[in-house]
């Protein structure tokens, strides 16, 4: 073997390393990839390593029964599940699901609001993260006028 | 430029709550122009942050789905009148938004 090819491949080897440290330095990056995902199981896997969610009691999702504005839906969720570490909304059938993800430090209670868009009837799905796995529980939220065309 | 961010700050104890407005179209990029009839492209706060005395207490990250101009509502303790507490957004096209307010 020849070692000009053999240098290259070090090169190869050594910039591949360098770019792929970044995103495991960067704890507080954006989620592109979880963002894009089309389905919510996909979006989730991404997320979490896992789609695989336990229904838990101890989350409290208060969305509306039914939105006649699908541009402005408000979404309260809190939990009294400890060590939480992430809060996320996932919209079943948005075209893209995972709507917003909260990260929660230490000292910030498991308690978050907002405003998202929908756009048809579909399920709600908060999903809360803690040190011991991944809980979730959803509702439906039937849409009246669906927010994300024109 | 002047902030565009408006924050509400109250406590109670060593809890803080927080109710914050920010001022951005949240463009989902499959929404049509009326006038010209073409897609508006994607345009969205992708994260927002929150610190207290340089801590940060939370990273909210927006997808598209996020509702135009806003709305996000969170507590955390550990809070004391005269602690500054500083919200920044930035948005897919980099552009960005801060706001610093003291705790009282």
């Amino acid at each position: 073997m020849d070692v000009g090819r053999r240098l290259l491949l070090k090169a190869g080897v050594a910039f591949a390393a360098l770019a792929a440290l970044p995103r495991t330095l960067l704890a507080a990056a954006w989620p592109e990839k979880a963002f894009a995902a089309t389905e919510a199981g996909a979006a989730m896997s991404t997320l979490f390593g896992t789609n695989q969610a336990t229904p838990s009691a101890e989350i409290k999702l208060k969305v509306p029964e039914i939105a006649e504005n699908g541009a402005v839906v408000p979404v309260t969720i809190s939990t009294t599940l400890e060590n939480v570490e992430s809060i996320s909304i996932v919209v079943e059938h948005n075209p893209r699901p995972l709507a917003a993800s909260f990260e929660i430090p230490a000292g910030t209670l498991p308690n978050v609001s907002s405003r998202i868009k929908m756009g048809e009837t579909s399920d709600v799905i908060a999903v809360v993260k803690t040190d011991t796995g991944i809980y979730s529980t959803s509702k439906q939220v039937k849409v009246t006028i669906g927010g994300c065309g024109g | 430029m002047a902030s565009k961010i408006k924050v509400k700050a109250k406590l109670s104890g060593d809890l803080a709550e927080i109710k914050s407005l920010m001022l951005h179209p949240m463009e989902t990029g499959s929404r049509k122009d009326p006038d010209t009839g073409e897609l508006v492209p994607t345009h969205h706060i992708t994260q927002l942050t929150f610190t207290n005395n340089e801590k940060t207490v939370m990273v909210a990250n927006f997808s598209t789905a996020v509702s135009k101009n806003p709305y996000f509502s969170f507590s955390f303790s550990g809070a004391k009148a005269g602690d500054t507490l500083k919200v920044s957004w930035i948005d897919n096209k980099g552009a960005t938004d801060e706001l610093e307010t003291v705790l009282k």
